[in-house]
């Protein structure tokens, strides 16, 4: 199939690649843009790992195709930290122990901090539910939910 | 939880992040899918859509014609004469005279690109001759069932049996008949459970490179290279020793990665291919049809019970298929039934079926929640018919230090009475229950295991330490083994590096299961380091000019041992390994062995839940798990191998199943509809660590990982039958099956 | 050598002419394996598929080597496996 020509601007910077139309946003990052951080656990939008802001709107990347982010931004994890200073949701993460293998945190760090832009003091309930179509299978979500709390807690300090 | 007064380290039981956790919040962490190579081929399989099938005839010509196509393998591809569990393995890998389950690989194919290996798979074409099937295990061995493999049975059958019976087992003490003649109250009840996925989120993937001469690389998501390297090795009939295998980091694993699926395609294609490295990555509807989910089993359960409570008898047949080759875990699951009562008369019986059905791998703690289930469910019952309290009744009947368990030998050091006293103490305990809302207890036991282990350390130019490890991290290991190791030397954590290595680098090292690797890889990096240590008090002692023994290792330098060693300074870490090249070369420290000492972990769960008894759904409102981890090396760790395996369980228990089709073909291969627990499904898990530790470990460790999948099954219908009065005996509990056993009531 | 007594399964029974423990010469586990299947020929493959060998309560696995003495209390256990 003809390949279309796609010009984006990811984390900031401007990136063009050649995407088969068939080819999903997750494919195209992955395979043609380098960016191997969205991660592919089901690839029908039912496990959240591939999460990305298009146009600041959280998706599933397997779900959009690589042609649709013509002209849009695309956000990843690889964009969440500035230089070398995580955010605050990447720092209480390690320190929580919110991840065993990490396989489904960068799709639940992209995730969480939309809801943070959201609602910067979600109850536990609304954190959970904002995260429930992001699967982990390895830490029964326990310390994921208290790190992304503690990050809101920490995040409305500096805000005050 | 605080340190006990008893843990006098300086690091092991604190909490400090992980090594890898900046890579793994950045999007950095290499796993199997996220690695390529310059001229990588892309590869797909073709898989059957039959439940059993036989294979008349495959043309790949047409997917030859395309451009770009470069190789297509199947089984006459590979060698042939291979016996017993490498026969089984290559004929998972492709399907030779028949296709036996539904997602069975019958080819593959490796093109330039992915979307043009997809679009030549669909151009393979296999002419399949439709056998009849069987799914479930009491059908699968009723006469007159479809014979899966003829003489596959072993030694150990009877006469008499199905052909599909493969294996059998009978193992027991005492007189049970006398057992229940001599109990105030006799029950007997039939459970059963439904196939489940490990669900790991990341799917198999690999990078297989061969060429003409035999020679391979490969790196792939695995919990164990050696095993890959021994297992793919085995399949193509080459040297093991000529394949390297690297471990990606690893995206959850459960026992699932312990074992080869499509690894070896790689390699095949790869050679015919020119030698060209190719790319296999699996969907996730491939990694539910066609990899290793668990058995399924079907479990009849006897017990004889005074009316104080103590267990005069009890009976247990299990019936298990692990689908279409041997190798259920109905051994591990009668060992682990009764593991948690001091009997005298005790009687085990098991099966091991064929069934249409992917070839089952290990699953986290594997046969133990099924035993736990049936024995549990049943115990409770009898609590509950006899007006007992449940955590009485273990404890009047719970296994100590010494005891005979139930499957034979004596019990090492084990900790189930200090884990049911912890549960009595705790606050959920005290929390108000409401209507419709009921509380569930149960116990878990899991062996531990040890397996071979490889481990070498080196301390560095600057008096650092790195430390080779063979054991991927799945869940937090690198930090277990540094803090042990800086612990040894006296040096601060963040001195260790600990690597995993590929399979050039060491020898053989078996893979992360059996929750082993803070207990062994542990063990072993412990030894490696003592080696080091002696080594640096050598070099010391030469600098001193005292004798080797008259110098010892602590806080990090080493130290005239007592006042007639003479006076000297300690001699840091730092200054010897900064002198190490003049005094006598590289210091480092190797250990090898199957090291012994393993402590076997138990533990119990409570849940509290809700059920709508509109809907049948079940909202757990607490849950709370306490196990014996001997020693929590790095406690976050240990409590997140609680919660995560307590919310496996809990999906076993409420939702997940392989659910098949008339014509056996999985009906649910997506995470919509196979589907595992969610966050907003539940609530914190709460966590006691008992720590009774392990003398068999220079930390006391036991092993953590597994014994948490097991309580949640039979806790949770133990917690249904409190809330609503109805008792449920098949799993999963889902809300049309509560329904319907409430409006029956 | 020592004379060690070998608690089986008693699914092996069939293979054992109705033994369930069985008395061997042996100094080390791998001797205690070899001279089980000697003795029982039957038994041989069911031990070469592999199996897990307890003394006094610690489970060996792949312990040929590890010393038996007639004191000791042995069991024959299933393969040993994890996830």
């Amino acid at each position: 199939m003809t390949k279309v020509h796609v010009q984006t601007k990811i984390n900031g910077d401007a990136v063009e690649f050649l995407a088969d139309p068939r080819e999903t946003l997750l494919d195209c990052l992955r395979d043609h843009v380098g960016l191997t951080g969205s991660k592919e656990g089901c690839g029908t939008g039912d496990c959240g790992a591939c999460s990305v802001e298009l146009d600041g709107t959280l998706v599933c990347s397997c779900l959009v195709l690589g042609v649709e982010a013509n002209g849009k931004t695309v956000d990843t994890i690889e964009g969440m930290a500035t230089g070398n200073d995580l955010h605050p949701l990447q720092r209480k993460f390690i320190e929580h122990a919110a991840l065993q293998c990490g396989f489904c945190t960068p799709g639940i760090l992209v995730a969480a901090k939309k809801l943070l832009e959201v609602n910067p003091d979600p109850t536990e309930e609304e954190t959970r539910y904002w995260l429930a179509g992001n699967l982990c299978r390895c830490t029964g979500y326990d310390k994921i939910i208290r790190a992304v709390m503690d990050a809101a807690a920490e995040m409305r300090q500096e805000v005050a | 939880m605080a340190k006990d007064e008893l843990n006098t380290f300086k690091l092991v039981g604190t909490r400090p992040d992980r090594p890898d956790g900046l890579d793994k919040v950045t999007g950095r962490a290499r796993y199997g899918a996220d690695f390529s190579l310059p001229g990588m081929l892309h590869a797909a399989v073709v898989r059957s859509p039959h439940a059993h099938a036989k294979i008349v005839k495959i043309d790949a010509s047409k997917a030859l014609a395309l451009d770009g196509v470069k190789a297509v393998v199947t089984r006459a591809d590979l060698p042939t004469g291979l016996t017993g569990d490498e026969w089984d393995l290559q004929e998972n890998t492709l399907a030779g005279e028949k296709a036996l389950y539904d997602g069975h690989a019958v080819a593959a194919v490796a093109a330039t690109s992915k979307l043009l290996a997809e679009e030549a798979a669909r151009l393979i074409e296999v002419e399949y001759e439709v056998l009849p099937h069987v799914i479930h295990v009491d059908d699968a061995m009723a006469e007159g069932a479809p014979v899966i493999r003829e003489g596959a049975a072993d030694p150990t059958v009877p006469e008499g049996l199905h052909p599909n019976v493969v294996k059998y087992m009978e193992f027991g003490r005492g007189d049970v008949e006398a057992g229940f003649a001599e109990a105030d109250l006799v029950m007997e009840k039939s459970y059963k459970t439904e196939a489940t996925h490990q669900g790991y989120i990341e799917p198999h993937a690999c990078v297989g490179q061969m060429g003409s001469d035999n020679k391979g690389e490969m790196w792939v998501c695995t919990q164990g290279q050696w095993f890959i390297r021994k297992m793919s090795a085995a399949v193509l009939g080459i040297e093991a020793s000529q394949l390297r295998v690297t471990p990606s980091e690893i995206g959850g694993g459960f026992g699932g990665k312990t074992t080869i699926f499509m690894e070896p395609l790689s390699l095949a294609l790869s050679k015919k291919a020119g030698g060209r490295p190719v790319k296999i990555v699996m969907t996730r509807s491939e990694v539910l049809r066609a990899t290793g989910p668990t058995a399924s089993a079907s479990m009849d359960v006897k017990i004889g019970m005074k009316t104080d409570g103590t267990i005069t008898g009890a009976r247990a047949e299990f019936r298990m298929q692990g689908g279409a080759f041997p190798g259920a875990p109905v051994d591990m699951a009668l060992y682990c039934a009764f593991a948690g009562y001091k009997l005298e008369n005790v009687q085990h019986i098991g099966y091991d079926v064929l069934a249409n059905r992917p070839k089952c791998a290990a699953y986290r703690a594997p046969g133990s929640p099924m035993g736990a289930f049936a024995v549990e469910s049943l115990v409770d019952e009898m609590c509950r018919e006899l007006k007992l309290d449940p955590i009485e009744v273990r404890i009047k009947n719970g296994v100590q230090t010494g005891d005979r368990a139930s499957y034979g030998p004596k019990f090492g050091s084990i900790g189930l009475k200090e884990v049911l006293e912890a549960v009595k103490d705790h606050p959920n305990l005290q929390a108000e229950l409401g209507p419709n809302q009921g509380r569930g207890f149960a116990v878990g036991y899991w062996f531990n295991h040890n397996g071979e282990t490889s481990v070498s350390m080196a301390i560095g130019e600057d008096g650092t330490a790195q430390v080779s490890v063979g054991t991927p991290d799945i869940g937090g290991s690198r930090a277990s083994v540094s803090l042990m190791v800086a612990e040894t030397l006296g040096i601060p954590y963040e001195d260790v590096r600990v690597n995993v290595v590929e399979t050039g680098a060491l020898g053989v090292n078996e893979p992360t299961h059996g929750s082993r690797a803070t207990f062994a890889t542990g063990k072993a990096a412990v030894e490696a380091t003592q080696g080091a240590i002696k080594e640096m008090c050598r070099r010391a002692a030469a600098e001193w000019g005292i004798d080797e023994e008259a110098v010892e290792w602590a806080d990090g330098a080493a130290q005239p041992a007592g006042p007639n060693a003479g006076k000297f300074p300690p001699m840091t870490i730092k200054e010897i390994a900064a002198k190490m090249g003049s005094t006598g070369g590289p210091i480092s420290g190797h250990h090898e062995s199957v090291p012994d000492g393993v402590g076997a972990s138990f533990g119990a769960h409570v849940v509290d839940l809700e059920v709508d008894p509109e809907t049948g759904r079940v909202t757990i409102l607490r849950y709370l798990v306490v196990q014996d981890a001997g020693r929590a090396i790095h406690p976050s760790y240990v409590e997140g191998q609680y919660q995560g395996g307590a919310v496996q369980g809990i999906g076993w228990a409420l939702n997940e199943e392989y659910v098949y089709d008339d014509k056996g073909r999985l009906a649910n291969s997506v995470f919509l509809d196979y589907r595992v627990p969610v966050a907003s499904d539940l609530p914190m898990i709460d966590t006691v660590i008992v720590e009774v530790p392990n003398p068999g470990h220079p930390f006391g460790v036991r092993g953590v990982g597994e014994t948490g999948i097991t309580p949640p099954l039979p806790a949770i219908a133990n917690a249904i039958h409190d809330a609503v009065g109805v008792r449920m005996t098949h799993l999963p509990i889902n809300p049309p099956k509560l329904l319907a056993a409430l409006k029956a009531k | 050598m020592g004379q060690v007594t070998v608690h089986l399964w008693s699914g092996l029974r069939r293979l054992t002419d109705g033994a369930e423990t069985v008395e061997v010469e042996a100094d080390t586990v791998g001797e205690m394996l070899d001279a089980l299947s000697e003795a029982h020929p039957g038994v041989k493959p069911v031990l070469d598929a592999g199996v897990s060998v307890a003394v006094n309560g610690e489970i060996l696995n792949g312990g040929r080597h590890k010393a038996v003495s007639p004191e000791d209390e042995i069991f024959l256990m299933q393969r040993m496996k994890g996830g």
